[in-house]
């Protein structure tokens, strides 16, 4: 079973890989930006998964996207695979210090203070003038391994760096869930003091949580920096965190696949709303976010097994 | 010395203004256990509406005084309005859910209230500075200060005062009370907590419209004013613990006075300082300078 569903994760990223220069361009950019937040949801759904929702995965995403502008404006570091492991690295740091705070808490409070971590960042970024301020800043080209695609082949590029570098979290991530740690996070939030009596520091484990989610969503914030080729602290703020949750709720944190379903289903409807209805999108994320706690609170993944569910009860 | 009295009359206001923010967020947090989230649209909607009234009313040349008190009727009347909408139509169904379920249900009601906000009063900002004016000023040394400022740290102080009075020596405050401690004994005990429920988001409600309205004159009225408020909101109440009264006005002097340091001292710390007072005291204090002590469950 579990072959299989990497077989079949390992076949849907080849052929997302090999359509692609079939694709309209426009799709293209929309599945590099969707795939790049995959891996920030890929990042919540491990936390989720613990029973904390972190609202502010902004904070490691934006350390990550100016971490890849930074390297192209002060440093002579182009290679895109070189600085997206540096951005990874960089949040990964800071998660860890954040997480000396954040993992003493559980539910709201976990929720709000990753929030305020995020804040923080969003205030520095605004105020200082040297890393763009308001405005924020260009992002270098970068080279692929001395490669330096021009145009539409430097968006496929960018695709393809994208498709690679979630094929391989994706599979450490369910490499991950089916480890040790990974499966104690439905313990912890089922209830975390039994999980202390078994000898397990909860907290620490919930820290080493925090640092993986917050790689993860190093490299997507890096991923998109390089896709958009711009930062702005918007990134760092406390709304990108809220969609980032949107994604995770609205696809469950049943599978790892349900990340890259999700978020590409999530970027199509915000491009096509932005199109027909501008001005209601956020009333459309409401109405949509708010239908899908009510009525289906394990998220779009749920159906999924629910069908298989009823097929195998039948 | 001219510095130093600056920076604690501009972090008095400061306070004064968060803890008016604050207040009604702290209350329904710590009756309802819910984070509120649409605590920021209560702020908007009651900042937009005194706009309006005082559009409606200093536009016909009517006087002053009676303006000011306009305004604030009418946001507190949106308030309720929007918290019944709210709080029948929506919380209702998920009393009893995961608080963090809760808290984005609210997020979700938020994000839609915001585009209901652009919907009814449109992409431009509004301005209602004409209580600011009417209210004049009075010169303290060198210093200038706005009388409507002084009125707002007064407001503030009254609004302290009387919370804590009507939670110790009144009925409901009693009632309060009870259920803040045992929800399930409060209730076997025959106190309607429903009900109990439902006034509490009333006024915390209508605390947080008229947050918006007493703002209004200050500030210019634009979209995007109610996430700024929900965050800085949480941080007063964080700070002095959530669910307490007392905490949410130590809170806002801390913050407010922090704040007003960094105007005056280094401006490019403004937002900063903020969140680092935050962080520094939930070091020491995890669950902020007033909370009280949760059992474990087992």
């Amino acid at each position: 079973m579990r072959r299989g569903s990497y077989l079949i994760g390992a076949l849907a990223f080849i052929v997302a890989a090999a359509i692609a220069p079939w694709l309209p361009p426009w799709l293209v950019s929309l599945a590099t930006i969707a795939f790049a937040n995959a891996l920030v949801v890929l990042g919540l759904i491990i936390l989720w998964r613990t029973g904390l929702v972190p609202f502010g995965q902004a904070l490691f995403y934006a350390v990550g996207a100016y971490t890849v502008a930074l390297l192209g404006r002060y440093t002579p570091i182009r290679d895109v695979f070189v600085v997206v492991i540096v951005g990874a690295v960089f949040a990964g740091i800071i998660a860890w210090l954040v997480g000396f705070l954040l993992a003493r808490y559980r539910e709201i409070f976990f929720a709000m203070l990753s929030l305020a971590m995020s804040m923080i960042l969003y205030g520095i970024l605004v105020k200082t003038e040297t890393l763009g301020s308001t405005d924020g800043f260009h992002v270098e080209a970068g080279t692929f391994l001395g490669f330096r695609p021009d145009g539409q082949e430097r968006n496929l590029a960018i695709y393809w760096l994208v498709l690679g570098f979630s094929a391989v979290l994706a599979f450490l991530v369910s490499l991950y869930f089916s480890s040790v740690a990974g499966a104690l996070g439905n313990p912890i939030r089922d209830n975390e003091i039994r999980v202390e009596f078994l000898g397990i520091s909860v907290d620490r484990l919930i820290h080493l949580k925090l640092v993986i989610s917050g790689v993860l969503a190093g490299v997507g914030g890096a991923l998109a920096a390089l896709a958009v080729q711009h930062v702005d602290p918007a990134m760092a703020y406390w709304t990108t965190s809220g969609g980032f949750v949107f994604v995770t709720i609205l696809a469950g944190a049943g599978s790892v696949a349900a990340a890259f379903v999700g978020s590409l289903v999530f970027e199509l409807v915000r491009s096509l709303a932005v199109d027909f209805v501008p001005g209601e999108w956020q009333m459309i994320l409401g109405t949509v976010l708010l239908l899908t706690i009510l009525f289906l609170p394990d998220g779009l993944g749920s159906l999924v097994s629910r069908l298989r569910g009823n097929k195998a009860a039948s | 010395m001219l510095t130093a009295f600056a920076i604690v009359t501009d972090g008095l206001v400061y306070a004064a203004y968060l803890f008016l923010v604050a207040v009604g967020l702290t209350l329904i947090f710590g009756v309802m256990k819910i984070l509120n989230v649409t605590h920021g649209s209560f702020y908007a909607f009651g900042a937009y509406g005194a706009a309006t009234a005082a559009g409606i009313w200093f536009d016909r040349g009517l006087p002053d005084a009676g303006g000011f008190l306009f305004m604030v009727l009418m946001a507190m009347a949106i308030g309720l309005v929007l918290g019944m909408v709210l709080e029948r139509g929506i919380l209702r169904l998920v009393y009893g859910r995961d608080e963090v379920v809760v808290v984005l249900v609210t997020y979700a009601a938020f994000l839609i209230l915001e585009d209901v906000i652009t919907f009814i009063w449109g992409p431009r900002s509004y301005a209602a500075y004409q209580p600011m004016v009417a209210a004049g000023s009075i010169d303290v040394g060198e210093l200038t200060l706005s009388n409507y400022d002084i009125g707002l740290v007064v407001l503030a102080a009254a609004v302290a005062i009387i919370g804590r009075w009507a939670l110790k020596y009144t009925r409901y405050g009693r009632l309060l009370t009870v259920v803040i401690f045992d929800r399930e004994t409060a209730a076997a005990y025959g106190i309607n907590v429903k009900l109990v429920y439902t006034v509490t988001f009333l006024i915390g409600a209508m605390l947080g419209a008229l947050g918006g309205a007493l703002m209004a004159p200050k500030i210019s009225v634009t979209l995007g004013i109610g996430v700024e408020v929900i965050v800085l909101a949480f941080a007063v109440v964080a700070i002095g613990g959530m669910g307490s009264v007392e905490g949410a006005l130590i809170g806002a002097l801390i913050v407010g006075l922090a704040r007003a340091a960094a105007v005056h001292i280094a401006p490019q710390l403004e937002l900063f300082v903020i969140y680092a007072v935050m962080a520094l005291v939930l070091g020491f204090r995890p669950y902020g300078l007033f909370s009280q002590i949760q059992p474990r469950k087992i």
